[in-house]
Formats: C-alpha cells, structure tokens, sequence
C-alpha cells in the first residue's frame, strides 16, 4: 500500500480526575504517516504537548500488539475505532485520509470511572473474575496434559472464549453498558472443559451477582458487542451464559 | 440459591421478560387465528361473520379460557412491569453518554427500542381493549345475534363499526407495525435470554422469528383495512 502523510483535527476528551466534568479538547497533528498505528499518532501528539509545555494527553496501552486489552478509545461512535476485529493499537492511520477530524472518546459506563482523559478504571472486570473466574487444582505434580479427554469441538469453542482480552468493548458499545459478552466468554471458557465442572454451577452464580453489584445494566441482544469485540467473541455465550445461570440457579438446593 | 436472589438478578429479571415474551407469541398465535376467520366472510358473502362471532362467543363463554385470560393479563402486566424496570436500570448504567452514538454500527435500531416499540405497543393495548374487550367482557354493551339458538355478541358487527373510522385504522396499523419489530428482535431474542444457544437453532430461531413478526402483523393490520376499504362486509 503507498504510503502518505496527512494532517488531522482530533477532538479528544479531556477530564483531570473522576471528579472533574471534562470536556473536549481540539487538537491539530500533522504530518502524521500512514504507516504509523492509532497509538502512536498519540505519541506524537503527546510529544508536541510536552514541549509545548502543555499538559499530554492520558491514555492506556500496554503490548500494542493486540493481546493485552489496555487500550480502550472510543474513536468516532465505536470502541478501539473503524476496523473490524481490531483494537485501537492495532488501528494504523491509514484508516485515514489527511483533512480528516476525529473524535476520541473514552468508554463510558458508571462501571467504568474516568481516571484521567482516556484512561477508564476497568477494575470491576477483574472482581468479576475474582468472583469465579478460575478452577481449583491441587498442586502436586504437574498432570499429564493428555489425561483428561476433551471432544475437539469443545475445546474449540472453549478456547474461542478463551480469547477474550478483557478490554471492556463490548460494555463500551453496549447501549445499557452490560458486562455480559465478558462475562459469557468467561464463563464459557470454563463451562465447556472437564476441568471446569466442579466449580460451574457456584462459578456461574457468582460472577453474575458480582457483575450486578459493579453497576452493569443487563443484557437485550442487540449484538453490539460482538460487532465490536476485537476477538470476536461469539454472542452465543451470553444465551450460554443464561442456560448455565438458569441451570445453576433452578436447581440450587438452598 | 434464593428464589428472590434469582429474579432479582439480571440474568434472571430478563429470564422473565423472555419467558413472558414468549407466553405473548403463543397468545398472539391463538388471537390471530381466532381473528383471521372473519376472512371466510371473502370466500362466502353469506357467511356474515359467523364463523367468527361463534369462535369469539367460544373464546369468552369457556370457563378454562377465562380463567387463561387472568393468566395471559398477569403475563402481559409482568411482561411490561419487569421491561419498564429493566430499561430504567439499564439507562442509568451510563450517566455521561457519547458525544458521537454507535447508532446502527452493529445492532439494529428495533433492537435498541424495544422499550419505545414496547410502549407503542401499550398505549395500543388500551384503545384496543376499550374497543372491544371492554364491551364484551365487562360491560356487554354489544348488539346480540342467535346462531342456532345461541345468543352471543355480534362481535363482526362491532369490528365493521370500530373500523370505519380512519383515525382508528391508522393507530391500528401503527399498532401492528411497531409489534412486527418489536417481534423481529423479541422472538428470537426470548429464546437466547431463556438459554437456547445452539448457533443452528438460533440460525432458525432468528429467520423464524422474523416470519412470525411479518406474518401476524400483516395479518392483525390487514383486519382493520379490509373491513375499513369494506373487503370484508
């Protein structure tokens, strides 16, 4: 593809602290090469605040290569920007066309709390994981992978919402911000292995209290999510999800 | 687990909506089969309704129907109490909104509106009810027809009168179309809510669902202008 160079407008929210309203700020980069990913046109442009003596603009990143799930902008009405499957490190400029103005948002959920900019507190996730999202192994010596036979299909599907980064997207697209695709992949992760059968009915029931409590709304199907997730986690795992909920929570003795 | 921890929970708050969603198909399934026999009058001129009348007279003189009917009321009721809860939570789960909305990226504009078409629907429900629930349930103020010596309300009469206003045939149709996309997401949308995950039932589910939503808001909608245009006399 050849390569080119453009100029851009960004409107980029700015808030101080959780405690601040915020508001957006406009920008100007330029020279910007197509070649270079999201996250570093913001490198550039952070590098020109800071010599400006401005204040740079804070956003989260990690491995910037798609894996870790610490990037989270929400660039022009859609979570990790325009291309589908992709997170916004992953997004590279020639999405663009010089004279283009982007707006840059940060997720928005109750659950979510701005920490600074574009940087969200995506800490409720991880509760939800500590609720349940693990399988109790007795250490020891270290079993021989083989031991427990698993049916390919399963493992298939298991290690397809395995996949799941927990960059928070699907929250961010969902129109009553629902943590439920998250919850699903992790849930089905487990649900799907032998490994994860004696934990699954409690797992499953705890993580969806927990989920409750971190404030998400609930889910309606609308598919957003998936359209979204970078790792194109199936929204069949949230009907999953509710059949092991139901499950669980019919059958309960107590 | 308590019951109470159970449909107090998202997951179960919604198996509810999705449970009841589906007792109002099934419902909607017997109200416009039992309606759609005032189309015999196009293949018979003498039939005058009949058919029709004698299937309404059924529906309000059995006694099991009836008490079915506190049933389907509790349904639609739980259905509309649960739904209006659900759509408030879920809208105070974002206090500060995007400046640029996803909109149509990714979802469909009728499966974000499930609460507006829902409500569509409702203020429908109550025009509809006081046309002709009202008068044949509670205050009997239908005129009579003997049908082998069986008097029961001339519904037909009632529905030709009722749909000779053209206001009302416009808040009909509105009425039917706002149900067909609330069905074309709540049909399939039920059935993942209640559990079913199997990617080739919801496959089907989904086509199915839009089939349904068309076929019985065509149906519903086709009442009120064919008697309004007088197809069916």
């Amino acid at each position: 593809m050849e390569h080119y160079n453009m100029n851009l407008t960004l409107k980029v929210w700015k808030q101080k602290n959780s405690q601040d309203k915020g508001r957006f700020e406009t920008y100007q980069v330029k020279n910007i090469s197509s070649e270079m990913s999201f996250l570093e046109m913001f490198d550039v442009l952070n590098e020109e605040l800071i010599r400006e003596g401005k204040e740079p603009i804070a956003f989260d990143h990690d491995c910037r290569e798609g894996i870790c799930g610490m990037c989270s902008m929400y660039i022009d009405g859609r979570p990790h920007g325009p291309w589908h499957a992709n997170t916004t490190c992953q997004l590279h400029m020639r999405a663009y066309k010089d004279g283009d103005t982007i707006v840059v948002e940060p997720w928005r959920a109750n659950a979510f709390p701005v920490i600074k900019d574009l940087m969200v507190d995506r800490n409720a996730l991880d509760r939800i994981v500590q609720a349940g999202g693990y399988i109790s192994v007795n250490t020891g010596n270290a079993v021989d992978a083989n031991a427990i036979p698993v049916e390919k299909d399963k493992a298939d599907a298991s290690f397809a919402a395995a996949a799941c980064i927990g960059c928070g997207a699907c929250v961010a697209a969902c129109k009553n911000s629902s943590a439920m695709l998250f919850l699903s992949a992790k849930v089905s992760h487990l649900a799907l292995l032998p490994q994860g059968g004696p934990e699954r009915k409690s797992r499953v029931l705890n993580m969806v209290a927990q989920m409750d409590r971190e404030g998400f709304g609930a889910c309606t199907n609308t598919g957003a999510c998936e359209a979204v997730c970078p790792k194109e986690i199936s929204i069949s795992n949230i009907a999953r999800l509710n059949a092991e909920y139901i499950g669980a929570g019919l059958v309960s003795e107590k | 687990m308590q019951w109470s921890e159970f449909f107090t929970s998202s997951v179960g708050k919604k198996f509810v909506m999705g449970l009841t969603g589906l007792f109002l198909i099934a419902f909607l399934v017997v109200h416009v089969g039992i309606n759609a026999t005032i189309f015999a009058d196009l293949f018979d001129p003498t039939e005058n309704g009949a058919m029709f009348n004698k299937a309404a007279h059924f529906m309000g003189a059995t006694v099991l129907i009836r008490i079915m009917e506190i049933g389907l009321f509790a349904g639609i009721i739980l259905h509309l109490v649960q739904g209006y809860m659900l759509e408030a939570k879920n809208r105070s789960s974002r206090s500060v909104g995007y400046a640029v909305e996803m909109g149509n990226k990714g979802s469909k504009w009728y499966s974000r509106s499930m609460g507006l078409l829902g409500t569509i629907i409702l203020l429908f429900l109550v025009i509809h009810l006081a046309h002709f629930w009202v008068k044949a349930r509670i205050t009997h103020t239908l005129a009579p027809v003997t049908y082998n010596g069986v008097e029961m309300h001339d519904m037909f009469t009632e529905m030709k009168m009722v749909f000779s206003q053209s206001w009302v045939v416009i808040v009909y149709v509105a009425g039917c179309i706002s149900l067909a996309y609330h069905l074309a997401h709540g049909f399939q949308s039920a059935f993942r809510t209640v559990g079913v995950h199997n990617k080739k039932y919801n496959r089907i589910l989904t086509n199915l669902g839009l089939c349904f939503a068309v076929i019985v808001s065509v149906l519903f909608a086709l009442m009120p202008i064919a008697m309004f245009l007088k197809w069916v006399e």
